[in-house]
Parts: structure tokens; C-alpha cells; sequence
């Protein structure tokens, strides 16, 4: 039975990578044709029509294989009798979905499907390591993760890992294109882009919308540390790195309020404040020591 | 007292002023906070003392001169160190220095009232303008006041600003993660914390001498310690087949209290420790203790228990150490222990499986000087067998003797022990209090939004509004507020 649902769910993590490849053609055809430039002499403009449905497409694809991908992570849940965040395959394939979830869900809000390309492409190379490195048989919890807690910490975490990440790519682009204008004018395809004024504000409200979330997940992991290991901080590697990612967001978050930094410097240590949690997330997780590693108890 | 005394007290004054709005700028706060962030790091990097000893001594051993460098910065005790002290003692300072003053500055303004109605409305943000009907002022008044703005009113005019929550929850925020450092502060002053490693079948008496391991903080007071007498009843580990990972334990003790006659049945988990008082005790590793039994040659036993081994993998294979220091010469045993005997090729026997279905008892004897004398503390897990001969290597199963020069050891059995960690932090309350407040309070300021409406009412009516911070929505909530005072709704 369990068995099943473990096929059942690397088929769907399968299909969901197709779709989400037809979602990555479809962005880079939208971004081929945005970029080629129309004939000067001929003095005809740039028909975005074509663009724009190649563009609804990519988003459809987006959206399935996103379904696909989360069908594929209940599916693993359900094939260990729990959450299916117990190793290092399946926080991966979680945080892929709660990437490509940030993206949607701010796509609701904010036209952001020029982002669309590097999201496809992140969210496959996380499936691609995923499945070809990370891949574990499907299995139940060591005892330190049976609690209630491994649900509130580390969805909290996943989710907001997902938001740090899209603010960091739209504080990536926004210094791609600053340094594009400081050249001189944007190409073809980056003028479809949205004005720096706009990126930059972009990753601040990302940042600032799930910062109480990430400090909600290591409150969290403290409260639940403290039942498991008997303390509710010890500076292990796992602790030191949030709090590390804490801190830099924090410093963000003054730095742009209080002190008023707005621009490539605000873009620099958003990117930086996310290169620690990424950091987290690989570094700590594979090589790193410590109680977070789940080798025994 | 001469003139030349007095000044440099001036001085030193004037000094302190100049260093404490220096500590309190926003600026050096911010570069205190980037500060604590990259002083956290070396700590993740290099082992430390606090939470892996034996990688400290490891890192010793493999490179002496690097690592006494890295012992002179502190590195093995990063956490603990001068410099991080120094760090966050300097950041909270700051933020002390900050936020007080804004927090009476705070309290000030939220008893006063909005500043009057600027007299060019037309600068300001939103603005807009139509003919007068006569009633603006009176519907405008019952719209911000539901929509709880404070209002002030003068000459035709109302000035209107809601918010304040955002300054409200911004000091709370901050208020509160001084709260958090005064809890843990509590915690290293007036907790407890030890290990005591206890087999199966055996009581641990909650005094000073029963533990590996004891830490007090500065001010916790012996007397302090819970008065309870615990028995290890039994221990069940659970195994996955597939994959040898543990699946549960479930630890069954009976708890004394005061009367040794009345036993509670208690169950620990890793997850849900055993709560008495203010003390609690964790579940925190296990292992295997061969039992056995050591004679001379004359057949009286010298050494008889069960004997603390150290797992080594997964699998549960574990090492340690029998010593016999009243055999004359001394004998001392170095060991290891396989729940599950599998031979492999090279590695002499490995474990299978963490669970005890073949268990075999692998030893080398050795006689000589244990070196338990010297002064020099030693781990009970291993022997210093500088000053020791080998005089015999044997696998043994259940039951299995093994006779050697000078006597003979018996493998009676195992049990099973587990490390149970007691712990007593009175500060842990006012963390988790700190830390929901914290939380709260980051909610409202970032996502209260701070602004101000004007409305002036002549022949023309004039509207106009200001949003803190360029916060987002003030143009919509302008627009709803200009079709009500029209009538549209």
C-alpha cells in the first residue's frame, strides 16, 4: 500500500517536471520573441499578441505543474504515514513547490512573468538534484521529528525559504537592469520589464511580508528544540544559520526603514540576506554537523 | 579645586555624551546587528566545546598549532567568548538607548492630538477639490471617526491620523527581544543542567554526585536541586527493517517523591519529557552496557555489571572500555560491542542491525599499569595502553568465558542504557514571552499603515492625505472617503 503511494508519487513528480520543462520552453520562446527587434525600415512595432499567448501558456503550465508537483508531495506524505518532510529529498521537492507557490501566488497580485524563466529553471534544477542525488525510498520519522512541530516549523520555514528566494530574484534583476541603464538604454526585451522604482519596492514588500513568518519558524524550532533536546537554543550550525538569515533580514528591513537605503545597496544585502539562507539550507544540511542532521537521535 | 581640575571632568562628560549618541545612532546599531550576524558564523565552522568536546580535542590532536591560535580568539567557545559577549552587549545597550526614548516619546504623541490642517492642502498627496454643499464636515467627522482615525477640528477643517500602531508594535518588538535576552540571561544565571548516563534497572538519587555531568548557573543554589529518586524500568527501541533507522523510543521509569513506598509510572519520549516542578527530564541517547564478570585466578570475582559502551554508527556497534584496577597486575579490557554480529571483509566484525538479535562481545586484554593514578583524567570509554602488553584477543557470545593469564571474564548479557538530560531554566518563561510578543508586535508595525487625511471646507471642498514610509493604499482609501462625503455611498 505504502509502496504505491511512493511510485504514485515520484509519477507525479516525473510528470510534474515535464510540465514544468513545456512551462520553461514556453517562457523562452515569450522572452526569444520579445527580444527580437523589429526591422526599422519596415516601421513596423512589435506585435505582442503572439507574445502574450505563448505567455498564458507558460503560466498555464506553470499552474499544472505545480498541481502535479503538489499531488506529488502529498502523495509522498501519504506513503510514509506523515508529513513528507523528514530528509533532504523531500524538504527539496517541498521547497521547489513552495517556490514555484511564491511565484503564483505573487503573480496574483503583480505581473511578474518575466520572472517566469528563472523561476521554471530554479524550480527543475531543485527537482533534477532532487530526484537524480537527494532520492531516498520513502520512510518513517526517526523519533526527534515525531511532533506536531515538524509541521508548524518547518512549513513555516519552507514558506518563507520560498518567498526569500523570488525577493532575491527580483532584487537579481533589478540590478541586472541597473547596471543595463547605467550602459545606456534597456534592450528590446528588458524595456517589457517593470522600472527599477518598481523591483526595488518589489523585493522590500516580499521581504517585509514574510520576515514575521521566518521569525515565527525559528521561534518555533526554539519551542520545539526545547521539548526534544532539552534546550531551546544551542548555537547549533542549523540555529546559528537562521539566526544568521534573522539578522541579515533584520538589518534590511532598518537599513531600508530607518536609514532609507533604496537601490543597489537595499538589492545587495537582500541578495545577501538570501545567500544565507540558501547557504542553510545546502551547506548545513549536507556537510554541516550538528543536531539537525537526524543521523541518531 | 583649581580650574585645571575641573576641566577634564567637563570632559570626560562631555565625552560620555558624545560616545553614548554615537552607541545609540541608528548607524552603529545597524552595523552591531551585521556584526552579530558575522560573528555567529566561525562558531558553525569550527567545532565547539559546548556542543561537540570531542571534536575540539580531535581538532588538538590533528593540528596543535592552529588550534591553540584558534583556542587564544576564543574559537572553540565562540558563543561564549569576550568578543560575541562584547558584540551583542554593545547591541542591546544601543538598543536600549534607542528605544526608551521613543518609547516616552511615543507615549507623548499618542496623547496628543494630529497636528492642524496645513494651510496649502493642494501640495500635499491626493489632492482634490470640488464645490461645497454644506454637511462635508459632519459626514467626514462620522466616517473617520468609524474608520477610528483621530480627529481634530478647527476652523473648517479636520485633521485626521490613524496608525499608531505601527510606532505601538515597533517598540514592542524591540522591548520585547530585551525581554528575550533577560530570559535567557535568568536561564545561565539561576538554571541547572547534567547528564547522567543510568542502565536499565538502575536509580538515580537527584544529588550533585549521581551526575556525569553537572553545570549550575552563577546564582542556582544546591539546595535547589528537585528532590526525586527516578528508576530506569525498561527501554524499547523500535527499529525500521528496511532502512535500520530508530523509529521510537519509549523509556518506562518509576518516580519517587519523598516516599520511597509510593512509585509513579512515568513515560519519557524524545519528545515529551518527564515535568517535575520547574525540573524536567529528557531522553536524549542510548546505547548497550555488556554485563560481565571478571575473576582471578583464585575464582573471586574482582569486577561484576553491566559496563557503559559508546555507539559508533547507525548500527549501534559500539566501543569501551572494562577496567580492573584492583587485579594485581591490572587488567583493562578494550572492547566493542555488536548488537547484530556480521563479519566483513577488512573491518573485523560490524553490526547489522541496531537491535540486539546476534550480540557479540569483541575484546582485547591487556595488562600492565591502567595509568589511573597519574592524575590525568581519562575517558571511561578507552584505555592507555602505553604502559599495558596484550595478552589475549577473544569474541564472545552470551554466556561465553574467556580465560587469560591472571583469570578469566564471563559475558553474561547486555542491557540497555540511556542518557537522560535534567534540566531546570527559570528564564524559559520570560523567553517564550518575549519571543510571542516579539512576534506580535513585528505584525503590527509592518503591516500597520501609518497616514494622515485632511478635509477643508470653504466655498470649495478640499481633500487631501500624506501616507508615513509611502505606504501603499492611502490613494484607494482617499477615493473611498471622497464618494462618501459626496454621497455616492
Amino acid at each position: 500500500m505504502s509502496r504505491t503511494w511512493a511510485y504514485l508519487s515520484n509519477y507525479l513528480i516525473y510528470s510534474s517536471m515535464a510540465v514544468y520543462t513545456l512551462s520553461f520552453f514556453a517562457h523562452a520562446l515569450e522572452t526569444a520573441w520579445a527580444v527580437k527587434i523589429p526591422d526599422a525600415k519596415s516601421g513596423k512595432t512589435l506585435d505582442y499578441k503572439r507574445t502574450e499567448k505563448v505567455a498564458r501558456i507558460a503560466t498555464a503550465m506553470m499552474i499544472l505543474g505545480f498541481l502535479l508537483l503538489f499531488a506529488g508531495v502529498i502523495a509522498r506524505g501519504v506513503s510514509a504515514g506523515r508529513v513528507p518532510w523528514g530528509n533532504m529529498y523531500e524538504f527539496s521537492i517541498t521547497g521547489a513547490l513552495a517556490f514555484s507557490g511564491a511565484y503564483l501566488g505573487a503573480l496574483r497580485k503583480y505581473d511578474l512573468r518575466w520572472l517566469g524563466l528563472l523561476v521554471s529553471t530554479a524550480v527543475l534544477l531543485t527537482l533534477g538534484t532532487a530526484v537524480a542525488v537527494l532520492y531516498r525510498p520513502s520512510a518513517p520519522l526517526v523519533p526527534a521529528l515525531k511532533s506536531t512541530w515538524l509541521v508548524i516549523h518547518v512549513s513555516a520555514a519552507i514558506i518563507s525559504g520560498g518567498v526569500f528566494l523570488l525577493a532575491n530574484a527580483v532584487a537579481a534583476a533589478y540590478l541586472y537592469l541597473d547596471s543595463m541603464e547605467a550602459k545606456g538604454e534597456r534592450t528590446a526585451w528588458a524595456k517589457r520589464l517593470p522600472s527599477l522604482e518598481y523591483l526595488d519596492q518589489l523585493s522590500y514588500r516580499l521581504v517585509a511580508f514574510v520576515f514575521p513568518l521566518w521569525t515565527f519558524a525559528v521561534i518555533a524550532g526554539a519551542i520545539w528544540a526545547e521539548s526534544a533536546w532539552g534546550r531551546y537554543w544551542g548555537w547549533d550550525p542549523k540555529e546559528t544559520w537562521a539566526f544568521i538569515t534573522w539578522v541579515a533580514y533584520a538589518a534590511y528591513l532598518h537599513a531600508r526603514v530607518t536609514i532609507g537605503w533604496r537601490g543597489r545597496r537595499a538589492a545587495w544585502l537582500c541578495l545577501f540576506a538570501g545567500s544565507t539562507f540558501l547557504f542553510n539550507y545546502v551547506y548545513v544540511n549536507i556537510w554541516g554537523t550538528g543536531k539537525h542532521t537526524y543521523s541518531g537521535l | 579645586m583649581s580650574q585645571e581640575n575641573q576641566l577634564p571632568e567637563l570632559g570626560s562628560i562631555g565625552l560620555f555624551r558624545f560616545a553614548w549618541r554615537q552607541l545609540t545612532s541608528m548607524r552603529t546599531a545597524l552595523i552591531l546587528l551585521m556584526l552579530l550576524g558575522v560573528a555567529a558564523i566561525p562558531g558553525s565552522l569550527i567545532p565547539q566545546r559546548t556542543q561537540n568536546p570531542m571534536a575540539v580535542s580531535a581538532y588538538f590532536k590533528r593540528s596543535p598549532d592552529l588550534a591553540t591560535w584558534l583556542d587564544r580568539f576564543s574559537l572553540f567557545d565562540v558563543y561564549g567568548s569576550p568578543w560575541f559577549s562584547a558584540v551583542y552587549i554593545l547591541l542591546f545597550i544601543s538598543l536600549i538607548g534607542c528605544v526608551l526614548p521613543r518609547t516616552i516619546g511615543h507615549f507623548q504623541a499618542a496623547q496628543a492630538l494630529p497636528p492642524p490642517t496645513p494651510k496649502n492642502l493642494d501640495r500635499m498627496e491626493f489632492y482634490s477639490s470640488w464645490a461645497a454643499q454644506g454637511n462635508e464636515i459632519e459626514v467626514a467627522r462620522v466616517w473617520l471617526k468609524k474608520n477610528r482615525f483621530r480627529v481634530v477640528e478647527k476652523d473648517g477643517s479636520l485633521s485626521a491620523e490613524k496608525g499608531y500602531s505601527r510606532e505601538t508594535g515597533n517598540l514592542f518588538f524591540h522591548l520585547a527581544l530585551i525581554l528575550i535576552l533577560l530570559g535567557i540571561s535568568m536561564s545561565s544565571l539561576f538554571g541547572m543542567r547534567g547528564d547522567a548516563i543510568l542502565n536499565v534497572g538502575e536509580r538515580f538519587v537527584n544529588t550533585p554526585t549521581s551526575y556525569d555531568s553537572l553545570a549550575y548557573g552563577k546564582l542556582f543554589k544546591d539546595g535547589k536541586l528537585a528532590n526525586f529518586i527516578l528508576k530506569v524500568d525498561n527501554f524499547d527501541a523500535q527499529y525500521n527493517i528496511v532502512t535500520n533507522a530508530p523509529e521510537d523510543y519509549t523509556l518506562n521509569v518509576t518516580l519517587y517523591q519523598g516516599d520511597l513506598t509510593k512509585g509513579i509510572k512515568k513515560v519519557i519520549k524524545v519528545n515529551s519529557p518527564l515535568t517535575i516542578g520547574s525540573t524536567k527530564i529528557y531522553l536524549q541517547a542510548n546505547g548497550y552496557s555488556p554485563v560481565v564478570t571478571v575473576r582471578d585466578s583464585e575464582g573471586n570475582v574482582a569486577l561484576q555489571g553491566p559496563v557503559p559502551f559508546l555507539p559508533q554508527d547507525g548500527n549501534l556497534r559500539s566501543i569501551g572500555a572494562i577496567k580492573v584496577p584492583d587485579a594485581e597486575p591490572q587488567v583493562g579490557f578494550v572492547g566493542s560491542f555488536v548488537p547484530t554480529y556480521e563479519r566483513s571483509n577488512g573491518n573485523g566484525a560490524i553490526s547489522a542491525f541496531p537491535q540486539a538479535l546476534d550480540p557479540r562481545l569483541l575484546l582485547s586484554a591487556w595488562s600492565g599499569d591502567l595509568g589511573l593514578d597519574s592524575g590525568i583524567p581519562q575517558s571511561v570509554y578507552r584505555i592507555d595502553t602505553s604502559k599495558m602488553k596484550q595478552i589475549g584477543l577473544k569474541s564472545l557470545k552470551p554466556g561465553e568465558s574467556f580465560a587469560y593469564a591472571g583469570g578469566s571474564l564471563t559475558f553474561e548479557g547486555y542491557v540497555q542504557w540511556v542518557n537522560l538530560q535534567i534540566v531546570d531554566d527559570s528564564g524559559k518563561s520570560f523567553a517564550l514571552l518575549g519571543a510571542i510578543v516579539s512576534i506580535l508586535g513585528l505584525l503590527a508595525s509592518l503591516f500597520t499603515r501609518r497616514r494622515r487625511i485632511w478635509i477643508r471646507v470653504g466655498t470649495d471642498v478640499e481633500v487631501a492625505g500624506l501616507a508615513k514610509n509611502a505606504a501603499p493604499g492611502l490613494e484607494q482609501e482617499l477615493a473611498i472617503f471622497v464618494r462618501v462625503i459626496k454621497g455616492e455611498m
